[in-house]
């Protein structure tokens, strides 16, 4: 039996089979070209500049390029004693250079960032250096300052001598490389970012939960009234949504202000004394309420999309086969409302974990989380290589909560109003 | 949702105090966004009730700071106001023209590594926005486009696509595909097809779509804050700044009018939800 006879053939002599094939895979030319704009679009504007972030936050060459003479010369050198004389000379050129070109400023920024004290001699050198006879630079850069006699000084520029580091990342949770080379942690009072990630990962899980627990009742209760009055409801949900996130703080932020409404509410139910008004904004309460109330819809919109295909009768057998309305709920509805539970939860977490906005405006010095670290080293220190680097490593957080969301929940199923 | 006669008496008062805990929560959502009103027409300038307003007096209220923030000197609402419609307005337009073409190669079955691409997509909505931020605005320092219209329009558009992109496939989930089918076989071309058949269709969700998109840009402050100069100030800028130097009420007057606008968003995204429902023949 020969297997050509069995081949059904289209009209033009071409076997089905591959003419299928062909008509297959240029409706999936198609397709794909449709969304080829929009892809190549969010490259440019937006993969291609996070991969930038990453280089940005490994790329340590702008400090080699700047003393290029020095590193060559230091290649000898061992890091044990004061280094000889020739890196003396060839850093006395290197940085002569730099005055000349009026960029030594940015070297002394880079260099205090790896040793504190660098700014002050570099800038000492710079004023002493124009009286410099030559030769012998090792005895002259040592009588600027006595720092600059010291060995650690020396380690600490020989260790900027590769062109790409993974030190901002150390420096991200609290480690550095010492000067025998080994990982260790930052002495216990300077240990800010460890705080920093543990109370970030704190309020996103607390707000979180506070949001399931307020969001699970209005929830069911809207998707078991009647049209007419859970759309009614459903405003009160909605309306939030739609408000601008800096009004809603705002708002917060009156309410919660020492003389504002809440407290006058404690005082007026006595609670708490007139002269003795709690402080509920600038610290962690101001941020876990007004995080609650902004994210809250985010919960109940994907609740309500599942409860509202649960079907009442299922409740209804339940208690006819004699389960309590408690047993039921437990039994029955509850398991069915996993999936809503799921969606909702990973969703406010992952908004949560990068919130910037609110923590920064309500938050206080107690309250700000890892998004205002980043934002605090872009505009105030500019160690924009510091501030990729936490943001890449906050960027992986997130990345794998929404993989494991794309799984369990699948991005086509996001709900929006 | 009336109780039925035979309830028993602690399941009663469960019932209630669940009702109970739900007007809480409602009222939790909802009254923050009430606070701002009446103390916009505030006479005095603290932000608190004054005891004439406790009173209902009517001296205890104007217009003031509306007045401010019109007229005001050295005001920033007008310049801010008209670069937020004009960034807004291109951004939402780009986002829809993207969003809406990828969305008709998503949503056809014959799309390769549908599911990657959508996640692909969606991320500028689950990126942190400091990041995307700062990511963007080294991209729009390098190129050159750092405070300027143009460079903020197109961060807008990134972060905007997403939600075209999520409503948009959505409406075309309903979408019967045998229509574009007939129109082809009727004579008609792929793009005359989409203008007057798919298009009209998909409309309402292309629109709800453009809402979403127009809200992200006209509420957005973290990537603006990054690539703003001072030409390119927008409300939310400006809102930022006086929130964290000096809470006014002109910034609670700027308030009442953004509460205002997001109401009748509201209100025409729901009215062309409930349109699109009709349309594709789902009932509820």
């Amino acid at each position: 039996m020969s297997s050509e006879t069995q081949k059904i053939l289209t009209t033009d002599g071409i076997p089905l089979e591959e003419s299928l094939k062909k008509a297959e895979k240029k409706n999936k030319i198609k397709a794909f070209l449709l969304v080829c704009p929009l892809l190549l679009f969010l490259i440019i504007t937006y993969v291609f500049p996070i991969g930038d972030m990453l280089y940005r936050s490994v790329d340590d060459r702008m400090v080699t390029d700047m003393l290029p003479k020095t590193y060559k010369a230091m290649e000898q050198w061992d890091g044990k004693e004061l280094p000889e004389e020739e890196v003396f000379e060839a850093f006395y050129l290197d940085y002569k250079k730099l005055v000349e070109e009026k960029t030594f400023g940015k070297l002394a920024t880079q260099l205090n960032f790896e040793k504190n004290g660098f700014k002050s001699i570099l800038k000492k050198l710079k004023r002493k250096m124009k009286k410099f006879e030559e030769g012998n630079y090792k005895e002259q850069i040592m009588g600027v300052h006595k720092r600059w006699a010291n060995v650690e000084y020396w380690r600490a520029l020989k260790r900027r001598a590769p062109s790409y580091t993974y030190a901002k990342y150390l420096k991200g949770i609290d480690m550095y490389e010492n000067e025998d080379g080994n990982i260790v942690q930052v002495p216990e009072d300077r240990r800010i970012h460890k705080i920093l990630w543990l109370r970030t990962l704190e309020v996103a899980l607390f707000v979180t939960i506070f949001c399931f627990l307020m969001a699970y009742p209005i929830a069911h209760l809207l998707a078991t009234l009647p049209m007419k009055y859970s759309n009614l409801l459903m405003i009160c949900v909605l309306l939030p949504f739609w408000t601008s996130l800096l009004v809603r703080t705002a708002s917060w932020m009156i309410l919660l202000q020492q003389q504002g409404i809440v407290n006058d509410f404690f005082v007026w139910i006595g609670l708490v004394t007139d002269d003795n008004r709690p402080e509920m904004m600038y610290n962690k309460t101001g941020t876990y309420v007004a995080m609650t109330q902004i994210l809250l819809p985010f919960m109940v919109l994907p609740l309500y999309s599942v409860m509202k295909t649960i079907s009442p009768s299922l409740m209804r057998a339940g208690k006819s086969l004699g389960g309590t309305p408690f047993v039921a709920f437990w039994k029955i509805y509850f398991p069915l409302t996993i999936p809503g539970i799921g969606a909702g939860c990973l969703l406010v977490f992952i908004l949560a974990i990068g919130y910037y906005i609110t923590p920064a405006l309500v938050g206080g010095a107690s309250g700000t989380l890892i998004s205002n670290q980043i934002a605090f080293h872009m505009k105030s220190t500019l160690d924009w290589s510091f501030a990729s680097a936490m943001g890449l490593m906050l960027l992986t957080g997130v990345l794998a909560i929404y993989w494991v969301y794309n799984k369990l929940v699948g991005v086509d199923n996001i709900k929006l109003g | 949702m009336a109780l039925p006669k035979y309830t028993e008496a602690h399941y009663r008062i469960w019932h209630y105090f669940y009702l109970f805990i739900c007007g809480c929560v409602f009222f939790f959502l909802i009254a923050p966004l009430f606070v701002i009103f009446p103390l916009s027409f505030n006479a005095e300038e603290f932000l608190v009730f004054s005891e004439g307003m406790k009173r209902l007096d009517p001296d205890a209220f104007s217009l003031r700071w509306y007045h401010d923030m019109i007229y005001g000197t050295k005001n920033p609402w007008g310049l801010a106001a008209k670069n937020s419609f004009i960034i807004a307005l291109f951004a939402t337009l780009g986002s829809v023209i993207l969003g809406t073409v990828a969305a008709l190669g998503l949503s056809s079955r014959h799309m390769p590594y549908k599911g990657i691409i959508m996640a692909a997509l969606i991320s500028p909505m689950i990126v942190p926005l400091i990041i995307s931020g700062v990511a963007i605005f080294f991209f729009m320092a390098k190129v050159g486009l750092a405070a300027t219209h143009t460079g903020i329009i197109l961060a807008h558009i990134v972060l905007g696509t997403p939600f075209v992109v999520i409503t948009v496939t959505a409406t075309l989930s309903g979408f019967d595909h045998s229509v574009t089918r007939a129109a082809a076989s009727l004579g008609s071309d792929p793009v005359n097809t989409f203008m007057k058949i798919t298009l009209p269709l998909i409309l309402p969700g292309v629109i709800s779509g453009g809402l979403f998109a127009f809200v992200t840009s006209f509420d957005e402050v973290v990537v603006v804050l990054f690539l703003a100069g001072l030409d390119n100030t927008t409300i939310p800028i400006q809102m930022w700044t006086g929130l964290r130097e000096q809470l006014s009420p002109t910034i609670l007057a700027v308030a009442t009018c953004l509460i205002v606008l997001s109401t009748l968003i509201l209100v025409t995204a729901e009215l062309l939800r409930r349109r699109s429902e009709r349309i594709r023949g789902i009932n509820r």
